[in-house]
């Protein structure tokens, strides 16, 4: 396993999660595209580690893990709310704020 | 010159500034009484002080001409230097001392005039502050210094005539006198401009009226669009005079003027402020002496207008109206004695004239006084028996006007009239003599028509008390005794009486003409006689009476289209075309549709904001990688 691989998986998975957080009408899994955007980054910061053999990216990946969890506790709260009051948790039907 | 420091001579100017903040601030909490006479009190330190610097300067080693103090430097840029420092010479120990006496004499006058008026704090208040501003003009050591005090009588002046405000005419007046003054000082400043700033292109940039004087030959090479640079200067400052000083073609303000309260009138408008453009000519005389043409521009232009105004003088029927003209004229006089080429000549006529002139004018406020408000010579007559002192006090100024021997005016104008005649310009003398043979006319009519004759009402007219007459009878005094003093006077402010042999017709022609026109002045103004040439003249009556109709031309040569200009271009274009419509309905209308257009950009559709953030972290990524390859 080589730095070069590691980065191009991180690309893979980044650009793949991009593509279906804007495609895909579910907030739900928008959420869950995000959370997988995160784990590219953390999949980069291991790379780094790797490249530079120095625990500093590390210590990165672990600050972003705490993020992502706190992240995906809020968005979590913030669908289960818009589920409450749109009954429905598909994007382009809650469009309230619409200037 | 190490024992030319005086230190009273602030104590001239502080003395009226703390009479104007008492009477300011604490005026309300003051009694008519305590608060008229500490106004007075006020004025009579200064004249005190004036006289302790008076002793100074009298008591000075031969070659120092001037006391001198300095407070502290006003401001500094490179190399000019404006300190504030005080003067005491010959010229401004005479305007001091007659500024101060007068002022105080005309203060304790106006306890009485003004009494039971309701506003009379602000009436000391205001009056206060204008002897401290005249006492910083008079004593100041740099034309700036001077200039300060020159704007701050002008608005004491538009202060005391729109005194009582609530009549519009009133603060129309002052309103007039302020604008008109404008036009003036704006020409002063130029020239002051002009003045400094090649002083200091010819290195010599100090602005003291000692240095001033050993510099101003210096200037004599320079010129201003092909114009001597000193006779540009010197022209600039005149007309500066002309709008204080009220002559021509800038006088139109004095008259009107009149609307103030007579004790007013008879102190900034007869004796002190509009005396201080021939104070400032005096003070640097040694500039006009040496520009061409400067001194000429001078001598026409207030022959011309003492002719002019004495001629007005003779057909008004206001009392204050007369002595407003009469004021115009008598000051041409001073100036003419500048334009001769004796400046003390003009100061003479000056001190004599703030005699006599506040004599007359206290006397017709005296004369308003008795007959209720009434301003109108014909409605009067007959006073002579009902306000006896009155009548005397008058006489006194009627006779010192007129030129008759051995009073102060005979003196003062003959020195003037003679030095013209000396100076070879023979039609500016004869138009001199005219005009003091049309002085003593339109004098006797006025006191012809006023006290004798029979009386026009039965209204009861009530004689002045002490308060008013005794600062007239001192007035009086003077008018009729300064004139002891003219050899003193001359030397003492820089000039000599030459003892020129003149023909016996030159000499005595003002003279004549004076006695001439008090004999016409009751002979012509017999009623019948008068109705007879009014029919006769009609047209000529006409033109004079209505002042030859300069206030109209004024109207529409200058005022109208200016006030077209301003309420077409200024009023509906600049200000609200392009400020209001354009600049502060145009900001808020661009921020409106921009707005418009930006919202349809918030859809609410959370995929598209999406969208352009990635392209946004693509151009990032891109611009990025460029940067690194």
């Amino acid at each position: 396993m080589n730095g070069e691989n590691l980065l191009l998986l991180s690309f893979i998975l980044f650009s793949l999660s991009l593509l279906v957080f804007l495609t895909n009408r579910n907030l739900l899994i928008m959420l869950m595209s995000l959370e997988l955007m995160l784990n590219a980054a953390n999949i980069a910061l291991v790379n780094f580690a790797f490249v530079r053999r120095s625990a500093e990216p590390a210590a990165w990946l672990f600050m972003l893990f705490a993020v992502a969890a706190a992240e995906a506790g809020i968005g979590l709260a913030i669908l289960l709310m818009l589920a409450r009051t749109f009954k429905t948790l598909r994007a382009d039907l809650i469009n309230k704020l619409r200037g | 010159m190490l024992n030319d420091f005086c230190p009273y001579i602030k104590w001239i100017m502080i003395f009226p500034f703390a009479g104007f903040l008492v009477n300011l601030f604490f005026g309300k909490k003051l009694s008519e009484k305590v608060s008229g006479s500490l106004a007075s009190a006020a004025i009579l330190l200064s004249f005190g002080c004036s006289l302790l610097c008076f002793r100074a300067l009298l008591g000075l080693p031969e070659g120092t001409p001037a006391l001198k103090e300095t407070l502290y430097v006003w401001f500094a840029a490179g190399t000019l230097n404006i300190p504030v420092g005080f003067r005491f010479d010959n010229l401004s120990a005479v305007m001091a001392l007659v500024v101060t006496g007068v002022s105080f004499l005309i203060h304790v006058y106006s306890m009485g005039y003004m009494r039971g008026d309701r506003d009379l704090k602000r009436f000391f208040a205001s009056l206060n502050l204008f002897v401290f501003f005249m006492l910083i003009l008079v004593l100041a050591d740099n034309p700036v210094l001077m200039f300060v005090g020159w704007e701050g009588v002008g608005l004491c002046s538009c202060l005391l005539i729109g005194f009582w405000y609530e009549n519009m005419d009133n603060a129309r007046a002052g309103k007039k006198a302020f604008i008109t003054n404008r036009v003036g000082d704006a020409a002063f400043l130029t020239g002051l401009v002009l003045l400094i700033s090649f002083l200091n292109l010819a290195g010599v940039p100090g602005l003291d009226f000692d240095s001033l004087k050993a510099n101003i030959g210096s200037l004599a090479g320079y010129s201003v669009k092909g114009l001597p640079l000193l006779t540009v200067i010197s022209v600039l400052f005149f007309i500066g005079a002309t709008g204080k000083s009220a002559q021509f073609p800038l006088y139109i303000w004095l008259p009107d003027a009149m609307a103030g309260p007579t004790p007013v009138s008879a102190l900034i408008h007869a004796a002190t402020m509009v005396t201080a453009g021939v104070y400032m000519v005096s003070r640097l005389f040694f500039m006009f002496e040496i520009s061409p043409y400067a001194l000429e521009v001078i001598l026409y232009t207030c022959a011309f207008t003492a002719l002019f105004s004495a001629v007005i003088a003779t057909l008004q029927s206001d009392i204050k109206k007369i002595l407003a003209y009469s004021t115009i004229s008598q000051i041409g006089y001073m100036f003419m004695g500048a334009g001769a080429g004796m400046y003390a000549g003009g100061f003479f006529h000056l001190t004599t004239h703030a005699f006599f002139k506040a004599l007359l004018f206290l006397a017709a406020g005296s004369v308003i006084h008795a007959m209720g408000g009434e301003q109108n010579i014909f409605k009067m007559g007959g006073l002579k028996g009902k306000i006896k002192y009155t009548f005397l006090l008058t006489l006194a100024g009627w006779i010192t006007i007129s030129g008759i021997p051995p009073f102060s005016a005979f003196y003062s104008k003959d020195l003037i009239i003679e030095e013209i005649y000396g100076s070879g310009h023979f039609w500016v003398w004869l138009s001199a003599v005219a005009t003091a043979g049309l002085t003593a006319y339109y004098m006797t009519r006025l006191f012809k028509i006023t006290f004798l004759g029979t009386p026009k009402t039965d209204a009861h007219a009530r004689e002045a008390p002490p308060v008013m007459l005794v600062p007239m009878a001192v007035l009086a005094a003077l008018s009729l005794a300064a004139g002891a003093f003219t050899g003193w006077f001359i030397n003492f402010s820089g000039g000599e009486v030459t003892d020129a042999r003149l023909p016996f017709l030159v000499k005595e022609a003002p003279l004549a003409a004076g006695l001439a026109g008090i004999a016409l002045g009751f002979w012509l103004t017999k009623e019948n006689l008068a109705a007879y040439l009014e029919k006769v003249f009609k047209p000529l009556h006409k033109l004079i009476y209505n002042k030859f109709y300069v206030d109209e031309i004024y109207e529409a040569l200058v005022i109208a289209p200016l006030k077209v200009l301003s309420e077409s271009f200024f009023f509906k274009f600049i200000d609200r075309t392009l400020i209001d419509e354009g600049m502060v309905d145009g900001t808020s209308r661009s921020f409106y549709f921009a707005g418009e257009f930006l919202r349809k950009a918030q859809n609410g559709n959370v995929q598209l904001y999406a969208l352009f953030f990635a392209f946004g972290l693509l151009a990032v990524l891109a611009y990025i990688l460029a940067a690194a390859l």
